[in-house]
């Protein structure tokens, strides 16, 4: 039976056109998955379902929840249709619950909004929930106490505390890591065989996607492409636009084969402390030890990568290696020189690293013009380029990432996020450094363009050697761009080696449990 | 909490310690000889080297701050030159018309701007809003000693529903609250205009934060989403400009008590100016500190009771 | 452009245009007095009315604008120049003793009022109006240093700070060549919107005797002035009550209109 039935939906804001003729529908019991690109109307879908579209959209066609068109329904019966027979899971559980509530009380309120009972009888129902979505912790406590997997936990129990008919998850465990992303998923799983309800899973993620859906719709510019059960859909698909987004959902990029040997960094016993708040009024400041014995080498044009879940200390180790902080053990040398110099960087040995960052949007100063954005390492060199031989290099330096030398006279607003990541690499590469730090420097992009910007990677590496530390939480893109990886816990590297190796044999068992974790995109050589 | 709390006390104290040695460097050590300073070029040696030694000047200057200190420490400010009593009672005589007339203020101040606040931000855009924004933008503007005549001549002048000025004194306390009546609104209501546009701000801004869809999710309306979970959230940047207020409340009071003729600390501090007496400014100075001190305490501990975020800290 | 930003900038300019036309020609001289034509209503030969010595309300009315805005501008001036980089300063070495101790000396600061340092100052060496100027100008210190520090904070964390720091430039140089200029918008409209509480701080404190003294004409003495004549003569209160109301209310305006000009989601503090 359909729960949600989706008829020639049509929105739009202003006259733009953001949903176009979507038709889907989700029976009790079954997961179905809308999977896309930002900007493709996946979200949108899932606010009209709510009936909380935005005040100025304007919606046409059918939406029929358990029975009733929402488009049709009052705000007033709306609000009785939320939370009641439909719940909402949303991406960011950091900021999704109310910070001066306790967890309790907001699950409770799911039940006293919609039912005429006891403060005291929600509390308790509140408490069973809280405890059946796998949180062993007490409804007293309040969301800051929690971290992002728990409170997810806390949202889903508050979606769900009704026993809806259908629950509209929307990037559930994007900002999740991969281990907790695995036991949300199972848990949305669960929840679904045991209450009977329909699902209804928006994300970017086809891994994900492909892992846990039992039917795909896939959206593009607002329109659904194509749709289809999951096994169907991923052995005979049709739309040219599902072909390329699973492709580069699984892009391998060709490296050049390395041909040194020549060590560049090395890293021997780092150690680094963060000092904690006090726990009593005069004694001593406890630690956090961020970095815990850590070792490790890059050789000149050696591709390294690094994995691990957040908080294990990939950060610090960014910093450290860049010789913005100092350790408490331990010496990092960049080419036999040490990169911590005190208050006065060498600028000799800062000259030979830069970095490229994962957000887009915050690496750049959004005051400055694109040729002052690249050119900012010169700062590092004795005698940097002036007048005509200054045009020359940024003219260069655009030119090898795909862009125009005359996008120098632009600002940065003017570019798109995958734009935005070839200027950071453009600003990386303009002083020729020998190693280059990829902090996460493709997660914040679409799948399409991720796969761009990883072939630019590779052609940069075979123009000439060129070293780097390839740091990103996805295992698969690691896997990909990379000759070496480590694999980092707590703190401490607890596995490295060739990355084939690593991803094929591992050996630690936290490797294990992250490779197990990440879901996989079936092998799709049948596509063609 | 109780190490947040005693956290913030320890910052209580140590304001209070340093507050106290800038007012006594500049009372007692910027003039140089306060005693001669008081009583002005013409006094003769005799009378200066008599206040000399009753306000111990040939003590050194850590033993005269270590004493002052002491001596507040024990309800004692010493003794005015000019009125020839003790300073405590001066004061204590004239705190009761300052601080009920700024607590009163602040009452009305919050009473007015709250409901105006969420009102105009749960109506956004509409002409209640747009009514509500424009009344504080004038409000906002208005100099409050001369709101207080236009009030004087509209209430007290025109229709004579009260007094121009002066104090009853507490005998009668609703005489009392009447003649800090009109004071208290003339402080009040520009207060109360920037206090509505920060609580307006400050829910609009709730509102546009995730926990307001998730709360919508549940079934909750719009306007039950924003008094269960979007106001409290609010309070947190309120408070903060109300405790700046207290402190412009007791200042603007002294300006106000000059409109009113009311017997208050601003008052005494003018006459003591004009009378060059130093010891009575000193304390009264000292008092109005401690009390802003004192209130952004409270404040920090209202943070506590609202965050628990902040409790947890410490 | 909002209606704000051009009924607030209509009405600077006016206060502004007024003070200017001031050094040059003002409708009477305010040193000449006029016993027998006192407190004469608004009329052809003096548009605003006299006072209670015969002098012209509208000249009073510009030279005090004079002294406002003067006192105003310079008082919002030793805040940013004080202020600013002192909050830039506690921001790059945020968490440091360096940052701790100019906070905590702002947070003392705002523990006495401008009312009461100029309470403090008048005491040991008598009104003036650099008096009120020292006042005000203290007490902007503070509010322009916290705000500075609380918008430079997240830029600190932002990756456009740390790649200037992987290339080697010091904190200074990145405070003013990558903060700074991300927190100018602010700053001015924080400064419009102090500029107008200077104003009426002045009043206040020229009209308690504590500001501008005689014969320099402010709005603030005039109302003084005007206070036990209101119920005779009620245009000697009104006309520079309404100056004030309707500067402060151009400046805030103005701030107003700016802010949601150059950037709509600038957080400034009104208090």
């Amino acid at each position: 039976m359909n729960i949600l039935d989706i008829r020639d939906l049509n929105v739009e804001i202003g006259a733009t056109p953001i949903l176009r003729d979507v038709n889907l529908r989700v029976h009790a019991g079954e997961i179905v998955a809308i999977t896309g690109e930002s900007g493709s109307g996946k979200s949108m879908t899932a606010l009209s379902v709510m009936g909380l579209l935005p005040g100025r959209a304007m919606a046409r066609g059918q939406i029929k929840l358990d029975g009733s068109d929402i488009l049709q329904t009052a705000e007033a019966d709306l609000c009785k249709i939320r939370g009641n027979t439909v719940g909402m899971v949303f991406q960011e559980p950091m900021t999704a619950l109310n910070p001066v509530q306790t967890i309790g009380d907001q699950v409770a309120e799911t039940i006293l909004v919609h039912e005429k009972t006891s403060r005291a009888d929600a509390l308790k129902r509140a408490a069973e929930m809280l405890d059946r979505v796998g949180l062993k912790l007490p409804p007293t406590r309040y969301p800051h106490e929690l971290s992002g997997g728990q409170r997810q936990r806390v949202v889903i129990a508050m979606a769900i505390a009704l026993r809806p008919k259908l629950l509209i998850a929307d990037e559930p465990t994007t900002a999740l890591d991969v281990t907790t992303q695995a036991r949300i998923l199972d848990l949305l799983r669960d929840l679904v065989r045991d209450f009977d309800m329909g699902l209804l899973l928006i994300t970017h993620d086809l891994a994900v996607v492909a892992d846990v859906a039992d039917r795909i719709a896939v959206m593009q510019h607002g329109e659904v492409v194509e749709s289809g059960k999951t096994t169907e859909l991923l052995t005979h698909m049709q739309h040219p636009y599902t072909k390329a987004l699973f492709a580069a959902s699984n892009h391998a990029v060709s490296l050049p084969v390395r041909t040194e040997s020549v060590q560049l960094l090395y890293a021997k016993h780092i150690v680094r402390d963060y000092p904690l708040p006090r726990r009593t009024l005069l004694g001593k400041r406890p630690t956090f030890r961020a970095l815990d014995d850590v070792s490790f080498h890059i050789d000149h044009g050696e591709r390294v990568g690094l994995v691990g879940e957040s908080g294990c200390g990939k950060s610090t180790l960014t910093r450290a290696i860049l010789g913005l902080e100092d350790v408490q053990g331990g010496t990092i040398t960049l080419d036999g020189d040490p990169v911590f110099t005190g208050k006065r960087p060498n600028l000799s040995v800062r000259r030979m690293m830069q970095v490229v960052f994962q957000d887009p949007y915050g690496s750049f100063n959004p005051r400055h013009k694109v040729g002052r954005l690249v050119t900012e390492p010169f700062h590092l060199l004795d005698d940097p380029p002036t007048g005509t031989d200054r045009d020359t290099a940024i003219g260069k330096a655009l030119t090898d990432v795909g862009l125009h030398p005359a996008d120098a006279e632009k600002y940065i607003h003017e570019f798109s996020g995958g734009q935005r990541q070839r200027i950071a690499i453009a600003r990386a590469l303009i002083v020729e450094p020998e190693l280059i730090i990829f902090d996460e420097a493709v997660s914040a992009l679409d799948v399409s363009v991720r796969a761009q910007v990883l072939d630019l990677i590779a052609e940069l590496c075979r123009k000439r050697p060129l070293a780097y530390l390839f740091i990103s939480h996805d295992l698969t893109v690691v896997r990909s761009v990379t000759d070496r990886v480590m694999v980092m816990q707590a703190g401490k590297i607890v596995e490295q080696g060739e990355t084939e190796a690593v991803f094929q044999n591992p050996q630690h068992p936290y490797t294990q449990t992250l490779i197990a974790a990440a879901p996989q995109l079936p092998d799709l050589a049948a596509v063609g | 909490m109780i190490r947040y709390a005693l956290g913030r006390l320890t910052s209580l104290i140590l304001s209070l310690i340093v507050a106290s040695i800038v007012i006594f460097a500049v009372i007692e050590v910027i003039p140089g000889d306060p005693a001669a300073f008081m009583l002005g070029v013409n006094a003769r040696p005799d009378t200066i080297a008599a206040l000399r030694a009753e306000m111990g000047l040939d003590r050194s200057l850590a033993v005269r701050y270590a004493d002052w200190v002491a001596g507040m420490l024990r309800g004692d400010f010493g003794q005015s030159w000019t009125y020839k009593t003790a300073v405590s009672e001066l004061i204590a005589d004239r705190i009761w018309v300052s601080l009920p007339l700024a607590i009163y203020a602040l009452a009305l101040s919050t009473l007015i701007a709250f409901p105006a606040g969420i009102y105009a931000a749960s109506r956004r855009g509409s002409a209640g809003d747009v009514t509500i924004m424009g009344a504080t933008q004038l409000g906002v503007a208005i100099p409050n000693f001369w709101f207080a005549m236009i009030l004087v001549l509209i209430f007290a002048i025109n229709l004579r529903w009260f007094s121009a000025g002066g104090f009853p004194g507490w005998d009668n306390p609703l005489q009392a609250i009447k003649a800090l009546t009109l004071p208290a609104i003339a402080l009040a209501l520009p207060q109360a205009a920037i206090l509505a546009r920060v609580m307006r701000s400050s829910l609009l801004d709730m509102l546009g934060e995730d926990f307001m869809r998730t709360a919508r999710a549940k079934g909750l309306t719009r306007r039950q989403a924003l008094w269960k979970h979007a106001v409290r959230n609010a309070l947190i940047p309120v408070l903060t400009i109300i405790g700046l207020q207290f402190s412009f409340l007791l200042a603007g009071g002294i300006i106000i008590e000059q409109v009113f003729f009311l017997p208050g600390l601003g008052r005494l501090i003018f006459q003591s100016i004009s009378a060059r007496d130093l010891i009575v400014v000193e304390s009264v100075v000292m008092i109005l500190v401690f009390v802003v001190i004192l209130v952004n305490f409270l404040v920090d501990l209202a943070y506590a009771a609202v965050d628990p975020r902040l409790r947890a800290r410490a | 452009m909002s209606r704000n930003l051009i009924i607030g900038a209509l009405l600077s300019a006016l206060f502004l245009g007024l003070a200017a036309l001031s050094f040059v020609w003002t409708p009477y001289d305010i040193a000449t007095l006029d016993i027998p034509g006192k407190l004469q209503g608004p009329s052809g030969a003096h548009l605003l009315g006299t006072d209670h010595f015969g002098r012209d309300i509208l000249s009073m009315i510009m030279m005090g604008a004079r002294s406002s805005i003067a006192v105003a501008v310079v008082a919002v001036g030793i805040g940013m120049a004080i202020g600013i980089p002192l909050g830039l300063l506690a921001a790059a070495r945020r968490g440091s003793l360096l940052d701790e101790v100019i906070m905590r000396g702002n947070d003392l600061v705002f523990a006495f009022p401008s009312l009461v340092i100029a309470i403090l100052i008048t005491a040991v060496f008598g009104a003036s109006a650099v008096n009120a100027i020292i006042a005000i100008g203290i007490f902007n210190i503070p509010v322009f240093a916290r705000l500075a520090r609380g918008a430079a904070l997240p830029l600190w964390e932002r990756d456009f700070i740390l790649a200037a720091r992987v290339c080697g430039k010091s904190a200074t140089r990145i405070s003013v060549e990558h903060i700074l200029p991300n927190i100018t918008n602010l700053m001015i409209v924080q400064g419009t919107i102090q500029f107008s509480l200077g104003i009426l701080a002045e009043a206040a404190l020229s009209y308690i005797g504590l500001g501008a003294q005689p014969p320099t004409a402010s709005w603030g003495r005039m109302l003084a002035d005007a206070q036990t004549l209101v119920s005779i003569a009620p245009h000697t209160a009104l006309v520079p009550g309404f100056a004030i109301l309707l500067m402060v209310l151009g400046l805030n305006l103005l701030g107003d209109g700016l802010r949601d000009w150059l950037d709509p989601r600038l957080r400034v503090v009104r208090a």
